[in-house]
């Protein structure tokens, strides 16, 4: 519990910060009294085990669930916005952007559209609701046209603004990850959160993908929360871990402290004490350093 | 048969081509011989049958050569093919030109063509396969032709619909536009309009919506209910009335939008068959099953269509120092329908380009994603609802100053069913395809009303064909709203 409690002190000034978060489906606690702080450009990344609760958490931050106990306090310039008390769309608004695990654009709609899509509350209180838009008044116009030029920036970023206008559903399946992560990116949010963005990527792809999300955190400077099992991509990009095992914090610190932990190495690789990393972990756990 | 037959060699299994002919033939005389060939007769005290049963073996003979004609094809044996049904489609339409089609079985002219026009299908494609031996259509290769088409339609709408527009503007002066004609115009223009409006319920947001005639049948009372009680005139009760249903479609939204799918549709079901019931059940108010009469005519923008107007006022043909006919009167509604129509088109048409429409098409293709954009799901849904309704009320109000009268029989739930027919037949999202559909499903039935008792099965018929042929509707393809590339160039489809 020591550990906890130093870790909210620490995060007093933090972007997100996690209070004692407890989720219970019925008799089963899938998270148990989780405390963690998400910092200002930084990557904090969550892991654990498969089942650890991870995505939990997150349908929980997102709005998707009502947690048990605890809450979610994000600090913004004008102050504290309490999530736990908002609804989905609100937590949006109120920066926190997401992507799923299986991936979730507009499939049917074109790649253009999915990122003006995200754009929408801007785009809906530029076009007054729709009747500036129906009038094609100026000032809507030039909203619009300030809409596609950040899809534009965002497009060039991912590499695909020559297939701009082809359905996102037709994108390979690569494509379609940093689609997603470029529409959250649309709704200009302060914590990115990002539910194995490298799940089916290739080795090639995950190296891109650590390169876009260490652009997204150092040009954009936003805070991002990562929950990921492909240790490669944790490990070499991640300034803070956070581990979980059966909803339970298990470990935190940087990368190299996590990786050290005897808990984490038990978690993932069994209960016998002293047991020796095999050679291809050892080997995934330190490609980070 | 177990493997693939390709298209070169040449393998005719008699038995099994004989088998499955004698399928095809076996189950049209299922099919005919009760529908086909008893025919009842009201006779003096009581019922008579006659018997057709020439008729239903004709069909069944006509069934079986004609699988034959394509199992042939399939074998490779086109040559066979193209002169037997090059020689039946000469002699049957050598004999419809002629007008000696008495001596054959079937007496419906329209049934007639109907069988040449297959016979001339067959011979086209015994043609096409001689033509190129290999070229057996393929389904998904005739689904890509089909798509063809429907971007064709969607690039030529640029000319196409000020040609349809120009169209509709000279139709009631075309020679053969009689009273008839104008009076089905005037319906197949209502559909249209309520399938536009539908189209942005069903087609842009997705919400599967079965009760849409409650809408229509709440601007059709709120007109009527207006102008008879308050004396308000056409023109300032549509809006109201289009207000009204708006209104109306937002109540219900607001309890039921949470649903999603099959549990929105059946609410929706049941809130349409509500609205009737309680416009045959609440009397003082609806004037129950007897309807409502007397509902005021439009004028012409306070010129009456009437040959001798009140004292003081001037009617239509006087303003223009025309003769009296009725006909003009019914130019006018035309008119009015066409421009209310394309008011909803043109509406549709812009929405689908801004911030809103672009939710709703979002949130039809996935709700958790919109809420995780920020998007209000419930908001966006009952702008939709409310907006289709609106446009439903207000063809209501336009109905009810048509008919001059009426009553709930007029708001059944085959009425939703059509106008959802026409959206989906049409090709959802297409605002095109929502114009062939309504020619189609209320032109066609007008047109088929020779074929009497069987009219219907002749539309259950085409509807079956079309969700064979085109499964996704007649021109459904969508273009983005918005491009980044200006080049134009449509994708390849696949």
């Amino acid at each position: 519990m020591s550990a906890d409690a130093t870790t909210v002190t620490a995060g007093d000034a933090a972007l997100l910060r996690v209070e004692h978060l407890t989720i219970r489906f019925g008799g089963l606690i899938a998270v148990d009294d989780l405390s963690f702080a998400a910092q200002d450009r930084e990557i904090t990344a969550l892991i654990g085990p498969n089942g650890a609760g991870k995505t939990t958490v997150f349908n929980c931050l997102t709005g998707f669930y009502k947690p048990s106990v605890g809450r979610f306090v994000l600090n913004l310039a004008d102050g504290p916005r309490y999530l736990e008390r908002m609804e989905g769309f609100d937590i949006a608004r109120a920066g926190v952007a997401r992507t799923f695990q299986n991936i979730r654009l507009f499939t049917g709609m074109s790649v253009l559209e999915n990122l003006l899509a995200a754009q929408h509350n801007k785009l809906m209180r530029a076009s007054f609701f729709a009747l500036a838009g129906l009038l094609n008044l100026r000032s809507y116009r030039r909203a619009e046209a300030e809409a596609v030029e950040l899809a534009r920036y965002w497009l060039d970023r991912i590499g695909l603004s020559d297939r701009a206008d082809i359905n996102a559903g037709n994108l390979p399946y690569g494509d379609q990850r940093r689609l997603e992560i470029a529409r959250a990116m649309c709704i200009e949010p302060v914590l990115l959160c990002l539910d194995e963005p490298a799940a089916g990527l290739n080795v090639r792809e995950s190296a891109e993908l650590n390169a876009l999300l260490a652009y997204i955190r150092d040009e954009h400077r936003i805070a991002l929360l990562l929950i990921e099992h492909d240790m490669s991509v944790v490990m070499e990009i991640s300034d803070h871990v956070v581990v979980l095992d059966y909803g339970k914090q298990i470990s935190a610190g940087s990368p190299a402290e996590v990786r050290k932990d005897p808990a984490v190495i038990r978690a993932y690789l069994g209960e016998e004490e002293d047991a020796e990393l095999p050679p291809i972990i050892e080997k995934d756990l330190g490609e980070g350093s | 048969m177990a493997v693939t037959t390709l298209p070169a060699q040449r393998t005719l299994d008699v038995p099994a081509v004989l088998k499955e002919c004698g399928l095809a033939a076996f189950v049209a005389f299922a099919l005919a011989a009760p529908m086909v060939g008893l025919e009842t007769l009201p006779l003096t005290g009581g019922l008579g049958i006659n018997t057709r049963f020439g008729a239903v073996a004709y069909a069944a003979v006509l069934v079986f050569f004609g699988r034959l004609g394509f199992a042939l094809l399939r074998a490779g044996y086109p040559v066979p093919v193209l002169i037997a049904s090059l020689v039946f489609a000469a002699v049957l339409i050598s004999l419809l030109l002629t007008g000696a089609d008495q001596i054959l079985p079937f007496k419906s002219l329209i049934l007639n063509w109907f069988i040449a026009l297959l016979a001339v299908v067959i011979t086209v494609r015994a043609a096409w396969a001689l033509h190129r031996p290999t070229a057996e259509m393929a389904a998904r290769e005739r689904e890509n032709v089909m798509d063809r088409v429907g971007i064709a339609v969607l690039r030529g709408a640029r000319w196409l619909g000020p040609l349809a527009i120009a169209v509709a503007i000279a139709l009631p002066f075309l020679p053969f536009a009689d009273r008839r004609f104008l009076d089905l115009a005037i319906l197949v223009m209502t559909y249209v309009m309520l399938g536009w409006g539908l189209n942005i319920v069903v087609g842009l947001a997705g919400l599967l919506d079965l009760g849409y005639v409650a809408f229509y049948a709440v601007g059709a009372y709120s007109f009527a209910l207006l102008a008879l009680h308050f004396d308000l005139g056409f023109w300032v009760s549509l809006p109201l009335a289009g207000l009204m249903a708006a209104g109306a479609g937002v109540l219900l939204g607001f309890p039921v939008l949470r649903l999603r799918g099959d549990y929105l549709a059946i609410v929706t079901l049941g809130f349409g068959e509500m609205i009737r019931i309680i416009l045959v059940n609440w009397y003082s108010f609806t004037n129950g099953p007897d309807g409502l009469s007397g509902i005021p005519r439009p004028s012409f923008f306070g010129f009456p269509f009437t040959r001798r107007p009140a004292e003081g006022t001037m009617s239509f043909h006087q303003l223009f120092d025309v003769d009296f006919a009725s006909i003009q009167r019914i130019i006018f509604l035309y008119y009015v329908i066409l421009v209310l129509a394309l008011v909803t088109n043109m509406f549709t048409l812009r929405l689908r380009k801004l911030p809103l429409g672009r939710a709703w098409e979002a949130l039809r293709e996935d709700e958790v994603a919109c809420r995780s954009l920020g998007i209000n799901p419930t908001n966006t849904k009952l702008t939709a609802f409310g907006i289709g309704a609106m446009f439903a009320g207000i063809a209501g109000s336009f109905f009810a100053t048509r008919q001059g009268f009426i009553s709930p029989e007029s708001f059944t739930f085959i009425e939703s069913a059509i106008i959802l027919s026409i959206v989906v037949l049409g090709g959802m999202g297409s605002q095109i395809g929502v114009v062939v559909a309504a020619i189609l499903l209320i032109g066609m039935p007008e047109w088929f009303r020779e074929l009497g008792q069987f009219r219907m099965l002749a539309f259950g018929a085409g509807m079956v064909l079309i969700m064979i042929w085109r499964p996704r509707g007649l021109l459904a393809h969508r273009d983005p709203t918005i491009r980044l590339n200006r080049d134009g160039d449509f994708e390849a489809p696949g």
